[in-house]
């Protein structure tokens, strides 16, 4: 094949996801960073310039660089052990143990707020029992939590799919010569998990970078990220200018770090051997492994169980009241939607939101991993990789703005599709999806699909019988997190739903935002059954594994 | 049922290939069945022209912009649809800072017909921007009196009001034998200290609402009044759902401070089981907010506009206000359900600052506000 028609096959794969991004994201982000920069048909770059010397913009740069650093480290470091005890290990539970993990990545923030500052707060548990010494409420430290406890799912699946699929004979050569487990970890594992490692930690970044809800919840008012003040800027004070300053800031950042992590995740040589080696049985040398996750899963049990506790008791006795409640309409009607109603809503939304993401993101893996003959391939393809990680760093109220100030004359009115929802979610799901699934497919080897198209395999054949098998396992990881992705969000929902189609999100945030106790149980038991939801859908999604893939 | 793959043996190929034909075909029908929202399509109500004699015939879509709080009974709006003959289609924007900014951005291609939610601290920013028409209607009684101050033309129809107030747990002082505080400055005296939370003024509504009600009363010392107030340990947290579901004494999540910025109307929901409530909202504290229903310049279905701000007012939608949005409806003589009747007492004259001041001094007393909280 030569390089011109390869570079066309690449255009016509990527075609798709780039109309829509272009679309959906590109054309609304552009739109509203032009309003700030063009002010009564004059190009104003001067006043977007003094936006960014302004000493408070300088403090919520940092503030936002700095927690986001903290809490991906603190992911990584917690994610990794237990990415190995659920994906190399073998013991009764560990699904649903996996399954769970993922669950506080669905719930909707203002619930996760909630519940971490009954924890956290002054009249909290944690308060209590240390007698004071241990008070997070408000403070830069308990944002850090709260951004761990959303994001270390994204570290465990991200990475547990790439090390499930290693091959674990070259490890097990290296412990028959005598390197230690830490050796083998650092001169065999490491190397080869890092992709999967810096592709996760990239993604948990990104998310951190741009969370909105729980900086403001969890840091009262003392703190605000480029995230929150974005928000602030445009809602309140219509201050477009210093809004557009923000957002390409966030932009240049998100840009700076893709580059960063391009570079780190780059190996020598991409090509792994790769196998399904069974998960084995905890060994004596596994126990540190085993404890780190129990840790963890305490750590990120302790905000649910004060949800489900809470959910359940009614004038201090046990009762199932609140989830009965939620067939009917609340106190004084405050729900219009039964919240049975709400769930349907959000099923339906999180599937079409799933194929959409699964779509979309297995056309770019696709496309960023075929292996570049000549230099400018490459170079598009790392362009193209950047690109489409790029609405993870764009604010949500900017592209929410921007939405409805672009796509708004034909052909392109869209403000009324059903489809906005969904797709808007799948734009939200659709980095992740792309970075599990890169660092498997990376590892294929060309020469396997070489082989099979000299064996006269066409190149849909080739894909079933080489790409498939390995990448089954990340795409239906990928598909648990689009699914609960969309499940749990939010942000961009409240500002395309139809008020009288509600998700389940939507009832929550309504019934916690009015008194009246029957209302406050009433959001807690509506956000463990989301919870539930989400961890028996991605239950369901892994046990649809193949019993066995291998050569056909 | 795991058996582990060396590379040299091979399993049975039909049985793989159809599993993931099985499983994939599995996936199809489920995103292409009534799975999807997209598969299933909408289904308004659509009752084109009318059945009844007299009935206006309009016609046609008419979309009703609100804010994400916006809750109606499904079936005020199918009757609504049915008498009027319009195809009545709803659009939530976010709060209603949020709302008033699209409006704002949007004047030049109207996000929908008619909008609903934008309140009388951002009238001021949507009559300036020109965002919307004014509509000729009969008002029933009530409705001029919460005309927004500075809107001659009547772009603006007030639709609903409520009052944000400072909410006191009555139980709490009752059991300590203290007296609750009553007024603003009430709040500043060290009995009360650690007692009081409120949520933020640049990230909820009722909290921008307080800052107003304390701007009125102390006029250029506002200032100095906040800087009493945090020194006396008052917490300043995100939203209202924090303040009162977390830190009130009577939120869902018992916390310990029995005083909190919330509404005239709560005290309806903090029943006792004995006919009473639990809270109280100090009347000397109070600031109203009153939410207006307007036609958009430019809609496409003008006619349909004007009947949507007419069924808001009509005795229906005024009588489930209270029910499905928390607030008082504007008509006199509306009936309010027996909870609010009972239980709750509204100031007779809140707290006002004029529209055209909060316009012009919004940004500088949020930035203002925002360096005293968090210094």
């Amino acid at each position: 094949m030569t390089a011109p028609r390869r570079l066309l096959g690449l255009a016509a794969l990527a075609g798709l996801p780039l109309a829509v991004l272009g679309v959906f994201f590109v054309l609304p982000v552009t739109g509203m960073i032009g309003r700030g920069f063009v002010v009564d048909g004059d190009l104003d770059v001067g006043a977007v310039l003094e936006v960014l010397t302004r000493p408070r913009t300088g403090r919520v740069l940092w503030f936002t660089v700095w927690s986001s650093t903290v809490a991906t480290v603190l992911a990584v470091l917690l994610g990794l052990p237990a990415a190995y005890a659920l994906h190399r290990l073998r013991w009764p539970g560990r699904r649903v143990v996996r399954a769970a993990l993922l669950v506080p990545f669905v719930l909707p923030t203002v619930v996760v707020g909630v519940a971490f500052r009954q924890l956290l707060g002054e009249s909290g548990p944690v308060v209590a029992l240390t007698g004071g010494r241990v008070d997070l409420d408000g403070t830069a430290a308990g944002i850090v939590a709260g951004l761990v406890f959303f994001n270390v799912a994204v570290v465990i699946r991200g990475v547990g799919a790439a090390w499930e699929g290693l091959d674990s004979r070259p490890g097990e050569a290296a412990a028959a010569l005598g390197a230690s487990p830490a050796q083998v970890f650092r001169t065999v594992t490491w190397p080869m998990l890092r992709p999967a490692v810096v592709s996760s930690a990239s993604v948990v970044f990104l998310f951190c970078a741009t969370a909105f809800g729980i900086v403001l919840t969890l840091g009262g008012l003392r703190y605000s990220s480029v995230e929150t003040e974005i928000y602030l800027l445009t809602t309140e004070y219509l201050d477009l200018q210093a809004a557009a300053a923000l957002s390409v800031l966030q932009l240049v950042a998100v840009v700076a770090l893709l580059v960063v992590a391009g570079r780190l995740r780059a190996v020598p040589d991409p090509t792994l051997a790769r196998s399904t080696t069974p998960p084995r049985r905890p060994r004596r040398s596994d126990v540190p492994q085993l404890a780190a996750t129990a840790l963890l899963l305490a750590l990120v049990a302790l905000p649910v169980l004060t949800l489900v506790v809470g959910s359940l008791r009614v004038d201090g006795a046990w009762s199932l009241a609140y989830y009965r409640a939620l067939g009917g309409a609340g106190e004084q009607q405050a729900l219009l939607v039964p919240a049975s109603e709400a769930l349907v809503t959000s099923l339906r939304t999180a599937v079409d939101a799933t194929w959409m993401a699964l779509l979309l993101g297995g056309l770019v893996a696709v496309v960023l991993t075929r292996r570049s003959r000549t230099r400018a391939e490459r170079r598009v393809r790392s362009v193209l990789d950047g690109f489409f990680m790029l609405p993870l760093g764009v604010s949500a109220v900017t592209l929410g703005f921007g939405f409805l100030i672009t796509l708004d004359s034909p052909p392109l009115d869209l403000r009324e599709s059903p489809v906005l929802v969904p797709l808007a979610q799948a734009l939200v799901a659709l980095p992740l999806v792309v970075r599990t699934l890169v660092p498997v497919l990376a590892g294929v080897d060309d020469r396997q699909r070489q082989a099979a198209a000299s064996l006269g395999a066409g190149p849909l054949r080739a894909v079933a019988t080489v790409d498939l098998p390995v990448v089954w396992r990340p795409l239906l990881a990928a598909a648990g997190f689009a699914f609960a992705i969309s499940l749990g969000e939010f942000g961009a929902t409240s500002f395309l739903a139809r008020p009288d189609r509600p998700t389940l999100p939507v009832v929550i945030f309504r019934l916690i935002g009015h008194p009246g106790e029957l209302n406050y149980g009433m959001a807690l038991a509506a956000s463990v059954i989301l919870a539930t939801t989400t961890a028996v859908v991605v239950l369901g999604v892994e046990r649809l594994r193949v019993p066995s893939l291998g050569a056909f | 049922m795991r058996t582990p793959i060396h590379p040299t043996r091979t399993s049975h190929p039909t049985r793989t290939a159809r599993t993931t034909g099985t499983a994939a075909a599995a996936l199809l029908s489920l995103a292409l069945s009534g799975c999807s929202l997209i598969g299933t399509g909408d289904d308004p109500v659509t009752a084109s022209g009318s059945g009844q004699d007299g009935a206006p015939s309009g016609g046609g879509k008419v979309v009703l912009v609100t804010h994400d709080s916006f809750f109606l009974p499904k079936q005020l709006v199918k009757d609504f649809e049915e008498e009027s003959g319009y195809d009545l289609q709803l659009r939530a924007s976010g709060d209603a800072g949020a709302l008033t900014s699209q409006l704002v951005l949007n004047t030049d291609s109207p996000i929908g017909d008619v909008a609903f939610g934008v309140d009388n601290t951002f009238g001021s920013r949507a009559l300036d921007a020109d965002v919307f028409a004014p509509v000729e209607i009969d008002a029933p009684d009530g409705v001029e009196a919460h005309r927004l101050p500075g809107d001659d033309e009547g772009a603006l129809t007030p639709v609903d009001t409520g009052n944000v107030c400072v909410n006191v747990d009555t139980t709490w002082f009752d059991e300590r034998d203290l007296d609750a505080p009553e007024t603003l400055d009430d709040l500043t005296d060290p009995a009360y200290e650690g007692l009081f939370v409120t949520s933020g003024a640049t990230t909820s509504s009722p909290g921008f609402a307080f800052l107003l009600a304390t701007i009125a009363a102390y006029g250029d010392d506002w200032t100095g009044y906040w800087e009493d107030l945090l020194a006396n340990d008052t917490a300043v947290v995100k939203g209202w759902e924090d303040a009162y579901q977390v830190d009130f004494t009577q939120g869902g999540g018992k916390g310990d401070r029995p005083i909190v910025t919330s509404y005239d109307s709560s005290p309806a929901f903090t029943v006792d089981g004995d006919g009473g409530t639990t809270t109280r909202a100090l009347l000397d504290t109070c600031y109203e907010q009153v939410e207006y229903a307007g036609m958009l310049r430019g809609a496409d279905n003008p006619a349909g506009a004007q009947a949507v701000v007419e069924w808001l007012l009509s005795p229906e939608v005024q009588q489930a206000l209270p029910g499905s949005m928390y607030v008082y409806p504007v008509v006199e003589g509306t009936d309010l359900p027996a909870e609010w009747a009972d239980l709750t007492e509204r100031p007779d004259e809140p707290w006002a600052v004029d529209p055209d001041e909060i316009d012009e001094n919004r940004d500088a007393w949020l930035r203002e506000w925002g360096d005293l909280v968090s210094r």
